[in-house]
């Protein structure tokens, strides 16, 4: 039972500093940013740590992982050790650095996803809503057709035409979420463009790309951001559910998804060390999750006052 | 009058949320309202009424809490009493009606399925009952087709009439008090009438009580047997009508009777060329023509009030005027030279000539941008301002609207008052340096305090820069105060149009005339008199 009562420590302590810490930013800053950190509930601040946390370990990798990431270092499916403190996984890499790794290689390329189809479907969505028309009417036929295709055997069929390098495997995925940003940007633009503000700017002779920019965008910026939080934990599960199917991130890349499949036969041994990188990826859905209600609080006015 | 007293409140005080505490909005009133009596409740926006008119139902808003004095309801203390007796209060023996009859009512439901929901649940009546006796109240509010209006969805019946409809939903389960809050300020003049008119008429019928909260004393007078003044959460004073309307003791009441008074001076007939002229120009939207051959001048220095009541194609004309809509035929010359149809083929210095202010604020200003961009961007686009010189012309435009640059150039529109928002309409107009400046409604959202600053800034600026206005309205107070020329318009034609003198001197057109004889007037008798001679005429 060591390990359950670690794990329920572990978020105790996590739960106990998000608090400090959101205390200390009420008590320093000043004016808006102290309204928000007034506004932030406990959760919210939660998951900012959590993501913040996975921030630094992707980006400083190199420096925190004992060993590198693709060579072997040791016998295979060693126990938990002072050398090797998760073990070894099935070909003797070590897990702690590969878990380390995994969050550079998982999480980065799913953001990177998730910012792509991002970018491109809420320009196109926004852009649709405003312009209206045939224009409207036509990119939205088009992405009807491609919504209509399952995303799953869809990203399949478009990988294995292009090949599996990490570039294709963003673009494919991204094509496929930015058809499911795009209805919701252009739903959400759809109540905005119809306001006295948009015909004032137009009457000023704005163009569109300021229209979109300025006078939609800030407007369409709540919802957008939530569904950013939730798009980001669907793109994570697609590359892991890819690389389950041998068609995501590619060995021997460390990556959270394939590494759950590796090593799973540890799991009749009744050894733990397997789900660490499924823990990994369900505390991070958590914590975006977290952030993601948060914002949706603040977009729906439910807020008090 | 000696009838039993069915509404007693006694040092009521009712705390709203503001930033981390609580300040008071309500500051200890005393209400008293006996059987069948009507009390006006008046007062500029932020006195209160609404408040106090929501507490007699025993409720308070979102954000608000009542913390002081005591709600008696015919003998049961609605304070004290649990939330289920309150609800089952609600609706039977007091209703609501709200200001905004269309946002009030669900769109997705029928009319008379909304009528018959009350009574059914307070189980007074069942369905089909309460089926006959909207049928009943419909007639009875003189709402055309009584047999067949329930039957319509709210966006079918236009806004007079659903005003009618939810008075008639109020009164479904006979209750013994209604709070009608502000039920006529968003209607026009000629359906006002109506509305007050049904209003009043089946409140006598019932013997109802009611507290008809408005900030209009013209309106109230007509309808109220009783009047109290608030102000800033306090009780100004309390008399008859008549007693208010003839001798107010208080200067703010005064204050209240004297804003109508506003009036700019008079100023000479035109002489110069028009700066803009519209010539025959038709339009319609789709099919549906909504402009017949209209044709007005617009004079610098000037202001041209166009008057009409809702769909008399008003709007549509500035629309046609500004671009949005290209017309059919005819067209609109600015300067000597027409202006290209559509907006899109107008050039960056011809739309800078023409700005616009809108009805509602809240809509017309981007809720996320500060100020600064708001009034910045214009003169940015147009006059290609940067740096420091765009920051003094902001500022420069903060101080002609009258708001402090140093409080206010950071805020964003959430956070000003209807007038303030209104006067950044009018900033962000001015910031383009424009020779016309359309005022479509721009006052009839804004209580008649607020109203009067408006009018007098927009009037002081038109002096500083020799601005013509193009002010569209359905107020003739307004007209009256600031207008150099009225064009009157009736289902998308111009029905009279000359300098104001002439026009609101005798002889007038029918539908003048119809207009002139339904604004209201500080006298309790006016609506009575009105109907009587429109009766007599009719008959």
């Amino acid at each position: 039972m060591g390990f359950a009562a670690s794990v329920i420590l572990g978020l105790a302590a996590l739960f106990a500093i998000a608090w400090a810490l959101r205390a200390a930013a009420r008590a320093t800053f000043s004016g808006q940013t102290r309204s928000l950190a007034h506004d932030i509930p406990l959760t919210a601040s939660f998951g900012l740590l959590v993501i913040a946390i996975y921030t630094f370990v992707a980006i400083a990798a190199p420096a925190l992982a004992p060993f590198p990431e693709r060579e072997i270092v040791g016998g295979q499916f060693q126990a938990w050790s002072a050398e090797h403190w998760l073990g070894t996984d099935r070909i003797g890499r070590d897990m702690l650095s590969r878990l380390i790794y995994g969050a550079r290689n998982t999480v980065g390329i799913a953001f990177a996803t998730t910012a792509l189809a991002f970018v491109v479907g809420a320009i196109l969505g926004l852009w649709a809503a405003l312009v209206g028309g045939w224009l409207d009417q036509a990119l939205s036929r088009f992405v009807d057709a491609l919504m209509a295709i399952p995303a799953l055997i869809f990203s399949l069929l478009l990988l294995t035409i292009f090949g599996t390098s990490v570039l294709t495997l963003i673009l494919v995925i991204a094509a496929v979420d930015a058809t499911r940003v795009f209805r919701l940007a252009r739903a959400v633009a759809q109540g905005i463009v119809v306001m006295d503000y948009i015909e004032a700017a137009k009457l000023r002779g704005e163009g569109s790309w300021f229209l979109i920019r300025r006078e939609i965008l800030p407007n369409a910026m709540a919802p957008l951001v939530a569904e950013f939080g939730l798009r980001f934990c669907f793109v994570f599960l697609a590359i892991s559910s890819l690389s389950f199917l041998g068609l995501g991130i590619q060995p021997p890349t460390a990556d959270w998804g394939s590494m759950v499949k590796d090593n799973a036969t540890l799991i009749t041994f009744g050894d733990v060390t397997p789900l660490l990188p499924a823990g990994c990826i369900a505390l991070l859905t958590v914590a975006v999750n977290f952030v993601v209600d948060w914002q949706l609080h603040r977009a729906s006015g439910l807020k008090e006052q | 009058m000696d009838r039993e007293v069915l509404l007693k409140i006694e040092g009521l005080r009712i705390e709203g949320r503001a930033g981390d505490g609580w300040t008071e909005i309500v500051k200890g009133i005393d209400l008293t309202l006996h059987k069948g009596e009507v009390l006006g409740l008046i007062g500029e926006s932020g006195a209160g009424k609404s408040t106090v008119g929501l507490a007699a139902m025993g409720f308070a808003r979102d954000g608000c809490r009542i913390t002081g004095g005591s709600i008696l309801f015919d003998g049961i203390d609605l304070r004290q009493a649990p939330e289920a007796e309150r609800r089952a209060l609600r609706g039977k023996r007091i209703a609501y009606v709200a200001q905004s009859a269309a946002a009030s009512f669900n769109p997705a439901h029928k009319l008379i399925d909304q009528y018959c929901e009350t009574p059914v649940v307070h189980g007074v009546m069942a369905r089909d009952k309460a089926e006959q006796d909207a049928i009943d109240l419909y007639r009875r509010m003189q709402l055309p087709d009584p047999k067949g209006i329930g039957f319509r969805y709210p966006h079918q019946v236009s806004g007079g009439q659903l005003q009618r409809a939810m008075t008639a939903m109020a009164m479904a389960c006979r209750p013994d008090l209604i709070i009608f809050d502000e039920p006529t300020t968003a209607l026009d003049v000629t359906t006002q009438i109506e509305v007050l008119a049904a209003i009043r008429d089946i409140v006598r019928q019932f013997d109802t009580a009611a507290i008809y909260i408005t900030h209009d004393l013209a309106v109230v007078a007509q309808a109220a047997d009783r009047i109290k003044v608030l102000l800033r959460g306090d009780e100004v004073e309390e008399a008859d009508t008549r007693t208010m309307l003839d001798a107010p003791r208080e200067d703010y009441t005064k204050s209240l009777w004297a804003v109508r008074s506003f009036a700019r001076a008079e100023q000479p007939p035109a002489t110069s060329a028009p700066i803009l002229s519209v010539q025959n120009v038709s339009a319609a939207y789709g099919k549906v023509p909504v402009l017949e051959d209209v044709s007005f001048d617009i004079h610098a220095g000037r202001t041209i009030a166009v008057v009409g009541e809702s769909g008399s194609g008003k709007s549509t004309a500035a629309r046609v005027i500004t671009g949005l809509l290209p017309p059919s035929g005819g067209a609109v010359v600015f300067d000597g030279k027409p202006l290209p149809p559509a907006l899109k083929g107008r050039t960056r210095e011809q739309l800078r000539q023409v700005q616009m202010i809108y009805q509602m604020a809240d809509t017309a200003l981007n809720p996320k941008l500060r100020l600064r961009e708001l009034i910045g961007r214009p003169a940015q686009m147009y006059l290609g301002l940067t740096g420091r010189a765009l920051e003094t012309r902001i500022r420069d435009l903060l101080d002609l609207i009258e708001l402090d640059p140093d409080t206010y150039i950071d805020r964003l529109p959430g956070e000003l008052s209807g007038g303030q928002k209104q006067r950044i309409g009018i900033a962000r107009a001015l910031a383009a340096e424009p020779k016309i400046i359309i005022c479509d409604e721009v006052t009839s959202a804004l209580d008649q305090i607020v109203q009067e600053g408006i009018l007098k800034l927009l009037t002081r600026l038109q002096g500083e820069f020799g601005l013509a206005y193009m002010f569209i309205t359905h107020d003739l107070a307004t007209v009256r105060a600031i207008a150099d020329d009225v064009v009157v318009m009736q289902k998308g034609r111009v029905v009279e149009q000359g300098p104001k003198a002439q026009m609101f001197a005798p002889p007038h057109e029918p539908y003048t005339e119809l207009l002139l004889s339904s604004v209201p007037e500080m006298d309790p008798d006016w609506l009575t008199r009105l109907l009587e001679s429109r009766a007599s005429v009719s008959a």
